[in-house]
């Protein structure tokens, strides 16, 4: 591992710590109060599972053209970090929904968009697992359908009517609120940074597992 | 005659069918108005602290179930590793 993984897990741990009490003691929310907490995590995990879809699409991208694995194995990192943090929005985001909104799902544009770009994180996971021989090509065909899907799943609620509130909330959030989320969205990249180091290193030492299974029988 | 039969039961159907509901109890008036959630019921609220600890548990949960995941499918792999090293060097 490389010389600052360890003190930057220990810092991205102690972020993680440290983030309830600065959400429990960052303002309520004036309409929606307790529950609007829930936002210091959902919107961080959003946007790593954003950024999750969007590398593992380039990194594809990069396979299909240069056949190069080491692009494969980022993608593939990328698309459990995805899986990861799409859960963790797709569930804390009901969870808010059902006492803002009196419902825990609407099919509206983001909320099925995002649901879509899970499902093929899954699905990209589910075929490199079982797709037996030609698997990381078909992979990185659904990674590019994934990557595609982010700007649509960013601007819905913007162009669309929904019920899901715009992209200004976050610009405009007081001072108060926004050095928790600041605090918490600085935590969940370098989480996604080292989740995704430790990912790739699994990969790596499996990649080189198979090259001396290979010396092995070319004996 | 049975023709006869179904006229008259059609006709008491008709006449009684209203009576009868005169005997229920009157329908609670309906809501036409938007009511904030602040002003609902107590009974038709629901509270947020269990929705917000489901919340962050689930996110901690998940997290820390992936990293105990890696880290055991790293070890398996690392050891599997050192074991195929150590093979090749005696091979040599």
């Amino acid at each position: 591992m490389p010389k600052w993984f360890r003190p930057a897990a220990v810092v991205c741990f102690l972020m993680l710590v440290v983030s309830p009490v600065l959400i429990a003691n960052a303002p309520f929310e004036s309409t929606m109060g307790l529950v609007q907490k829930i936002f210091y995590y959902h919107m961080p995990s959003a946007a790593v599972f954003l950024f999750s879809a969007l590398l593992c699409g380039y990194a594809s991208v990069r396979f299909l053209v240069s056949r190069d694995s080491r692009h494969d194995r980022l993608a593939w990192a990328a698309a459990e970090v995805l899986v990861l943090f799409g859960a963790i929005t797709l569930v804390t985001g009901p969870l808010w929904a059902r006492k803002a909104w009196g419902v825990w799902w609407q099919w509206d544009v983001r909320l099925t968009s995002s649901l879509m770009g899970w499902m093929i994180g899954v699905a990209y996971l589910l075929v490199r697992k079982y797709g037996g021989p030609g698997a990381d090509k078909l992979a990185a065909g659904l990674a590019l359908f994934g990557m595609a899907n982010v700007p649509f799943i960013y601007i819905s609620v913007n162009y669309w009517r929904t019920i899901h509130p715009t992209t200004n909330v976050v610009p405009s959030l007081p001072l108060s609120m926004g050095v928790p989320f600041l605090f918490c969205f600085a935590a969940f990249l370098l989480l996604f940074v080292l989740l995704l180091k430790l990912r790739l290193r699994l990969e790596e030492h499996r990649a080189r597992v198979d090259e001396l299974y290979l010396a092995l029988e070319d004996r | 005659m049975t023709k006869r039969l179904v006229l008259i039961a059609c006709f008491l159907v008709m006449v009684l069918a209203p009576a009868a509901g005169a005997g229920q109890p009157p329908r609670p008036q309906q809501q036409d108005e938007f009511v904030p959630v602040s002003e609902l019921p107590p009974q038709e609220q629901l509270p947020s602290p269990p929705l917000v600890i489901t919340a962050y548990a689930f996110a901690w949960l998940a997290i820390g179930g992936y990293v105990l995941s890696l880290a055991r499918r790293l070890t398996v792999v690392q050891h599997e590793l050192e074991r195929l090293e150590a093979d090749t060097r005696r091979g040599r």
